[in-house]
């Protein structure tokens, strides 16, 4: 188990200094940063002191040594768009990101798994077809496409929702959250939709296949046979042993969910870390960007690093598996 | 099949003039074929796209103007509102945007441009995830784990975001002053260098099953070098599932591609595609010009479920537990 862990945690820092590497390419070989400082008719001699200032005169691996301590420091340099420290523009952004990504998800969880075991247990109904249909155009229309008709319906037609950015916030320390007020709730409603359709889809997918296949199985037949309640067996039974891999697929989606934000955010104007990105990748802001890859990696591979571990804390038959040498 | 009697191994004239003229018959009898004409859904889908294809090739004959010629467009004739609406003009069927450009035929340059690059995505991705798989597979130890440590690396990363950084990085090489086909060739690069890693695992997995076979120690036996026994005899072996993610990647290849210039780091408004189409056309949502963005929306919806009921189809049909 320990053995394990650990080769394991050495696998996620290898990814990390692999993703550094790229980081650090990025920000020191795709364009010249010293061009983005300076302006068009800046003397060369005036460059060269820029250069010199930034360390970009000392040998490769010395920058990516420097480049690496920062980053572990959340140093990530200086955006050129901004003008700013990028850590500061991330720290302002990543509360409005994560709030939009535990609300997505939180959602998607609920109605995956209601939908899942509803269309499992009553498999021919009207209600188990419309909801194979949203799944069908959950996975089939484009995120944008979506965020696009919600805020034709809602906003332009009925005007019940705003149609972009975040509300009201409250300040609580360096966290803003839009939960505490009305407008911030009813801003939160359609970017969070939008996100978690797609995390619904593959929830209730998962959750009627798994349910299918628990349902076969003698310990429930055996647990009819007893004469327990239906409701006992599918819901104390059943669906619990369904929950598992759920809950590993929700968790691991959880970082492609903080991805997909960026094209959410950019429907709504969200003022999130992944609209950032977006006006970096537009204006070529190489330091938003390296930042943004090793922040969203760190974030990835700390997940994937919980899931595993605690997959074999849940599951004892992985760990008997893994304990004999392969 | 019937391999147990073949008598004459040498084809005679009269019997490849026969195989020639059953070929159709063969196409219609197999298994397939049979399960293609017994779902209607499918064949709904398969009409669709390939009106699609149509629709995209004969852009330039079927469209009223081109609409990437800024000498076509007249300001007078923008923002008309489709033909059955009470301000509809001819030849406008589907209206103009702002700049006076008929939405119809922007849709069908549009679907050229977006199929282009889904389609040349798709087969970047396709030879680069071959090519790795094969070499993984058969070749084996501390290629194969470089090989397939990449892969699981990037697979934790979501397609779109590896898009974007190429994307970006691309950019930022050339200085952000690329054109409109170079932009084209940089956004194929950026969707086949996201999804090629699918092809890989696909192609590794079938060959470390294949390469033990008889018929490849045959093939290393009369001293054929590595490259035509993966190529030849190999592959061919591999290619179902491959068609497969082929069909279900171009769908994804279509969302990536428009999702990437919806986001403005893709096709510029001077070359658009569906994606950059539906981009333009959001900014006139609140002006209540809905049909600029609603018609392009409509057909890549339409375009990607199609694509993605032919690939279920073909996964169900090519696998043999399910028949």
């Amino acid at each position: 188990m320990l053995a394990f862990t650990l080769r394991r945690a050495i696998q996620a820092i290898g990814v990390m200094i692999a993703v550094g590497v790229i980081a650090f390419s990025m920000f020191r070989f795709a364009g010249d940063p010293v061009n983005q400082i300076v302006s068009l008719d800046t003397p060369a001699a005036e460059r060269e002191a820029v250069r010199k200032s930034l360390g970009l005169d000392d040998p490769v691996p010395v920058q990516f040594a420097r480049y690496f301590a920062n980053a572990a420091q959340f140093k990530f340099g200086v955006s050129y768009q901004f003008r700013q420290p990028v850590s500061n523009l991330l720290m302002e952004r990543m509360p409005a990101t994560l709030e939009l990504a535990a609300c997505a998800t939180v959602l998607a969880m609920v109605f995956g798994i209601l939908m899942g075991v509803y269309s499992a247990l009553r498999r021919d109904t009207i209600l188990t077809k419309f909801f194979q249909a949203v799944s069908l155009i959950g996975i089939s229309l484009p995120t944008f496409l979506i965020g696009i008709l919600l805020i034709y319906l809602f906003s332009v037609t009925l005007g019940w929702l705003p149609s972009f950015g975040r509300g009201d916030v409250v300040r609580i320390g360096w966290w803003t959250t839009g939960l505490l007020t009305l407008s911030g709730l009813k801003a939160l409603i359609m970017p969070s939709i939008t996100l978690g359709l797609f995390q619904m889809t593959l929830i209730m997918r998962l959750v009627r296949a798994e349910m299918l296949e628990v349902l076969r199985t003698d310990y429930i037949r055996f647990a009819r046979a007893r004469g327990l309640t239906t409701r006992a067996i599918h819901f104390g039974h059943a669906l619990k042993n369904t929950l598992v891999p759920v809950i590993t697929v929700a968790g691991l989606q959880f970082g492609s969910v903080i991805a997909f934000a960026i094209i959410t955010e950019t429907v709504f104007q969200w003022p999130g870390m992944g609209l950032l990105f977006v006006q970096a990748v537009q204006n070529v802001d190489i330091p938003i960007m390296a930042a943004y890859l090793l922040m969203v990696s760190l974030i990835f591979v700390t997940i994937n690093l919980v899931v595993d571990i605690l997959y074999t804390v849940v599951d004892p038959r992985l760990r008997s598996t893994i304990r004999r040498p392969a | 099949m019937s391999d147990a009697v073949v008598p004459h191994r040498i084809e005679s004239s009269p019997q490849r003039a026969r195989s020639n003229a059953s070929w159709l018959k063969r196409v219609f009898d197999s298994d397939i074929f049979y399960s293609f004409r017994r779902s209607r859904m499918t064949m709904v889908a398969a009409a669709v796209t390939v009106l699609f294809f149509l629709l995209a090739i004969f852009a330039s004959q079927l469209a009223v103007q081109n609409p990437f010629d800024p000498a076509q467009l007249q300001l007078m004739n923008s923002r008309i509102s489709p033909l059955w609406t009470a301000e509809g003009q001819s030849p406008f069927l589907l209206g103009t945007d702002e700049q006076g450009r008929d939405v119809f035929s922007a849709i069908l340059y549009g679907l050229r441009i977006s199929l282009v690059v889904g389609v040349l995505g798709v087969i970047f991705a396709g030879t680069l995830g071959i090519t790795l798989g094969l070499i993984a597979g058969y070749v084996g130890g501390a290629v194969d784990g470089l090989i397939m440590r990449i892969a699981d690396v990037q697979l934790t990363f979501p397609a779109i975001l590896i898009a974007l950084l190429v994307n970006g990085v691309a950019k930022s090489v050339f200085n952000n002053r690329l054109d409109a086909v170079s932009t084209l060739a940089v956004l194929v690069v950026a969707i086949g260098l996201s999804f090629w890693v699918q092809y890989a695992r696909t192609v590794r997995g079938s060959v470390m099953v294949e390469k033990n076979k008889d018929y490849v120690a045959a093939a290393q036996l009369i001293g054929l070098p590595a490259p035509k026994i993966m190529l030849r005899h190999v592959l061919p072996n591999t290619m179902g599932p491959i068609l497969v993610i082929a069909t279900i990647n171009l769908a994804l290849a279509i969302i990536t591609e428009a999702t990437l210039s919806f986001l403005g780091a893709g096709m510029p408004d001077t070359m658009p595609s569906l994606g950059t189409l539906i981009r333009i056309g959001n900014n006139y949502l609140f002006a209540g010009e809905w049909w600029i963005v609603a018609f392009p929306g409509i057909a890549l919806a339409g375009l990607i479920l199609s694509i993605n009921l032919l690939g279920d189809w073909l996964r169900d049909a090519l696998n043999p537990k399910l028949r």
